[in-house]
């Protein structure tokens, strides 16, 4: 069975005033249908870049992305029209990513009347069962962004991303503008979509509880690069790379009898802007020896698990 | 099941929900609904033409006949100043209008495009703007000839880089919001984004400047008559009666005053309900 | 049992709009004892912040509006004294951080100068000296003496919330308003962050009111425990009494919406529904409308505080019962 999601090598650089910005920089993963994938990393590792490029909102600087089989690499713009049909995305901030003049209906219906494929009584119709499948009362059709609060804004990015009945999703931290309650409300319903709809997700967060909560497999991002990438909770119980142990080990448990031993990174963060071809964490890695100033290759170190690491093995 | 059970209230009825509420913003609005009506009325309220001299009744004192008494020529103050509200406000809106839209245009275009386009219409408008605006309203003025109708295209064109920058800044603001990158999610084209999202959403500050700008186009207009570069005799205009009356300040003080009071209050009135509007667009000031 | 080094009584605080009234606290009451670390956890607009900037009296006056209650500090109705002399307290006894490390520091200043200056302007000794303190301060929360003369750019999130926390401890407070001081920050810069305060609190002595969301922070940081909901403290107790024996409804809500590491069901089990709006709260219990125990008596009258085991209050009807 081929994947839904074929992404190789991808890199995406920006040019900056100091040099290249390496924000993704050599990813290539795979996603079936019907699965979620998470993506976890700090603020500025390139995962909401990754995610935008995936999609084509970004124009990739090199590397492939197949789609159902199909190279959407570099398409046409009617090619792009259909990869958009297909591939969709939830922001993160529910304040900003919807137009605050336009009311709740008017959003949610914007994509159908865009692609102009429906007459007017049956968008009104696929809208108002769009607010009905995320759970927005019919009594919020006419009210504005600003009149209601994050959970409900964050159902109305969700419904304008199911309108088109996409096959996959980028959910780029849905839930991290989010209540803690309202927060699993909305994981809850977009679980209930995947099952009813097989959509495939990439789930980007840098919220790691929730990420091992939804994902089947997850990437550690680290300054652009892969750093390890594993079944969900293998990665939890068996990190490999030294940086996915800190950034496991950092998670406050809501739980006073398993106090975590920490493990403190010391030293600088190393400047994505153009980078040494070695390993990136290296700065604050506490194994780091000559070696690490090579670059690193991904290792498949058991089924399914691989890390960018070569030291793993010893520590 | 298709009632409307929450009652749907227009951005426009929004807007006037929260302007109603500041009162000077209301007394504003009611006092240039007053000054237009009454300048469109003119003709119809105006005791006497604008122009009808009355040589025994020179500067007459206030009577029955004439409310705010004569000039020089004997003509009726109150009916000048009717006569000459026509003129400022024709100054004020078309000036205006003009270089609204055509700064607006250009602001939109350098803030949507980028690149070249963007610098190439800045760099230009920089230049431009090194100009001091009075001088060349003046100058345009005495090369095209003193007539109304330069004046308005003198003010105008003076003015066109204001907008053209608060365009483009709040295009750029606008541009970068998480919304506008939705929109292109979902395969909208540009044209769909300018119209639906970005212009909707970039045009409150303008409608403020918009108000604010006719104030001080009234005033600029009546700076052009006074010095004579603007609407011309015998044609009545506040700035022209005001320098009619310069050479009378000392017996007639009130042959300046009164047009003096109505730019005054015309400036005042469009100023506060500029600073109203403000107020009123900011959906963070909700409440 | 030491003694109390702040005491909220009844505090009452409400935000007046031309047509709303928010009631953002409700009779709250609450002690810090000195030394202790006391979190005050609870989802937004739940009067959290409020509370904090009515203890230093920083409430953006209109339209906030203290309706009532006393707020002693070390004995003193601090509700009451001068502006002049609230002053004198604040920035220098109490202390407060803020949750966004990138505003709280002035861009054009040294982060040096900025700390000295907090010194100076409640101790009055030479600036030479209040130079050299503000360089141990520097020290003390990991940042070397020679960054002194940096400026606040050129420091990274964590770094600049620690500058944060410098200036905050430089005069030696007796208690430390922090709110949501690592929310901004990343998992891995959090835990440094949190465990220096944790460090520098038992150093200093400091007592620390710590406002967040987040309950894994609480759990990692804090003595006792104030569970907020509509400006109301629904539960209050040590952390053990909050982590081992959640009592009032919503705190047990709050525990299963968290996705809990250890746990492989595929469902979370939210709260249902919304927080009630503030300008229309229910007269009853303000939780009966979301409470799968709501009965009859929950929406109309409000529930006592009941003590369920020595220093575990509880708000709710159904601890009454037992």
């Amino acid at each position: 069975m081929s994947a839904l999601l074929d992404v190789r090598n991808l890199k995406k650089y920006f040019k900056t005033g100091g040099g290249m910005l390496h924000a993704v920089d050599d990813i290539t993963f795979t996603l079936e249908a019907g699965k979620t994938i998470g993506v976890v990393g700090e603020s500025g590792c390139g995962k909401t870049t990754l995610g935008r490029t995936v999609l084509h909102l970004l124009e990739p600087t090199d590397g492939q992305v197949f789609f159902d089989g199909e190279d959407i690499t570099s398409p046409t713009k009617e090619e792009l029209k259909k990869i958009r049909e297909n591939m969709q995305i939830i922001f993160q901030d529910p304040y900003s990513s919807l137009d605050p003049r336009m009311s709740v209906s008017e959003s949610i219906s914007e994509p159908l009347v865009i692609q102009n494929k429906m007459t007017k009584a049956e968008i009104q119709e696929e809208t108002m069962s769009l607010m009905e499948t995320v759970g927005l009362a019919e009594r919020f059709e006419n009210s504005y962004p600003h009149e209601l609060d994050g959970g409900r804004r964050q159902r109305i990015g969700i419904a304008r991303a199911l309108a088109l009945k996409p096959k996959f999703i980028v959910c780029d931290e849905p839930v991290s503008a989010l209540d803690v309650s309202i927060q699993a409300q909305v994981i809850n319903l977009m679980l209930d979509l995947q099952e009813e709809r097989g959509l495939a997700y990439m789930f980007v967060t840098h919220d790691l509880s929730v990420v091992k909560y939804i994902s089947d497999d997850i990437m550690v991002m680290y300054l652009g690069q892969m750093v390890e990438k594993a079944p969900a909770n293998e990665l939890f119980s068996q990190p490999l790379h030294p940086y996915s142990k800190a950034l496991l080990s950092a998670i406050p448990l809501p739980d006073i009898d398993k106090k975590a031993k920490r493990i403190i990174m010391q030293g600088e963060i190393t400047s994505p802007i153009n980078p040494k071809p070695g390993c990136r964490f290296m700065s604050r890695c506490r194994f780091a020896c000559e070696a690490c100033k090579e670059p690193q290759k991904l290792e498949e170190a058991s089924a399914n698990h691989f890390v960018a690491c070569c030291r793993y093995k010893e520590i | 099941m298709k009632k409307k059970k929450n009652k749907k209230r227009s951005q426009f009825g929004e807007v006037w929900h929260r302007l109603k509420k500041n009162k000077i913003a209301v007394a504003s609005l009611i006092i240039l609904i007053l000054i237009f009506l009454t300048s469109a009325l003119a003709p119809v309220l105006a005791p006497y033409n604008y122009d009808q001299e009355d040589f025994n009744a020179s500067f007459a004192k206030p009577s029955k006949e004439h409310l705010l008494g004569t000039d020089r020529l004997g003509r009726d103050i109150l009916s000048r100043l009717l006569y000459g509200s026509q003129q400022s406000l024709k100054i004020g809106i078309y000036s205006t209008a003009f270089a609204a839209v055509a700064g607006i245009l250009l602001g939109a275009l350098a803030g949507y495009y980028g690149g070249r386009i963007d610098n190439l219409i800045m760099r230009f408008l920089d230049i431009y703007q090194g100009i001091p605006m009075f001088l060349l309203c003046v100058t345009l003025a005495a090369v095209l000839g003193p007539s109304l109708r330069n004046a308005i295209i003198a003010i105008a064109i003076s003015s066109v880089p204001g907008y053209a920058r608060m365009m483009r800044a709040s295009i750029l603001t606008v541009g970068e919001m998480e919304y506008i990158e939705a929109a292109r999610a979902i395969n909208a084209t540009d044209k769909r984004i300018i119209l639906k999202h970005i212009i909707p959403n970039a045009i409150s500050p303008l409608i403020v400047m918009i108000t604010m700008s006719m104030g001080s186009s009234v005033l600029a207009g009546a700076g052009m008559s006074f010095i004579g570069l603007g609407v011309q005799a015998p044609i009545p205009e506040w700035g022209a009666m005001i320098s009619d009356a310069r050479s009378f300040l000392r017996g007639h003080g009130e042959l300046a005053l009164y047009p003096g009071i109505c730019v005054i209050i015309t400036v005042l009135a469009f100023n506060l309900l500029g600073d109203g509007l403000r107020d009123a667009l900011d959906p963070r000031l909700k409440n | 049992m030491s003694e109390n080094i702040l005491e909220i009584r009844d505090l009452v605080v409400e935000y007046h709009t031309d047509d709303e009234v928010i009631h953002a606290v409700n009779n709250v009451r609450l002690s810090v004892k000195k030394g202790e670390t006391i979190g005050l956890v609870g989802e937004t607009g739940a009067g959290k912040t409020t509370i904090a900037r009515s203890i230093l009296r920083i409430l953006p006056v209109p339209p906030a509006k203290v309706i009532g209650g006393e707020i002693f500090f070390e004995g003193q109705d601090i509700m009451k004294i001068s502006e002049a002399e609230m002053r004198k307290i604040r920035g220098n006894r109490i202390s407060m951080i803020f949750q966004d490390p990138m505003t709280a520091l002035n861009p054009i200043e040294t982060v040096g100068f900025q700390i000295r200056e907090a010194i100076l302007l409640h101790n009055k000794i030479k600036k030479v000296d209040a130079q050299e303190r503000a360089c141990k301060m520097l020290e003390m929360v990991g940042i070397p003496m020679d960054r002194y003369n940096e400026y606040p750019h050129q420091f990274s999130g964590g770094m600049k919330q620690r500058v944060v926390i410098a200036m905050a401890l430089a005069c030696n407070p007796e208690l430390l308003l922090a709110d949501e001081p690592t929310t901004a920050l990343d998992v891995t810069i959090q835990a440094q962050v949190l465990d220096m305060m944790k460090d520098l609190k038992e150093r200093l002595g400091t007592s620390v009111i710590l406002i967040t969301h987040d309950l894994g922070v609480v759990a990692d940081s804090c003595d006792s425990v104030a569970v907020i909901y509509a400006g109301e403290i629904v539960e209050y107790g040590t952390a053990v009494h909050i982590f081992k024996t959640p009592t009032h409804p919503y705190t047990v809500g709050l525990f299963n919406s968290l996705p809990r590491l250890d746990s492989t069901e595929r469902r979370l089990k939210p709260i249902k529904g919304l927080m009630p709006d503030p300008t229309n709260l229910p007269k009853g219990c303000k939780f009966c409308d979301r409470c799968p125990h709501a009965t009859e008596k929950c929406s109309t009258s409000v529930p006592e505080v009941v003590e369920v085991t020595p220093g575990h209050l509880v708000k709710c009807f159904l601890s009454e019962v037992k």
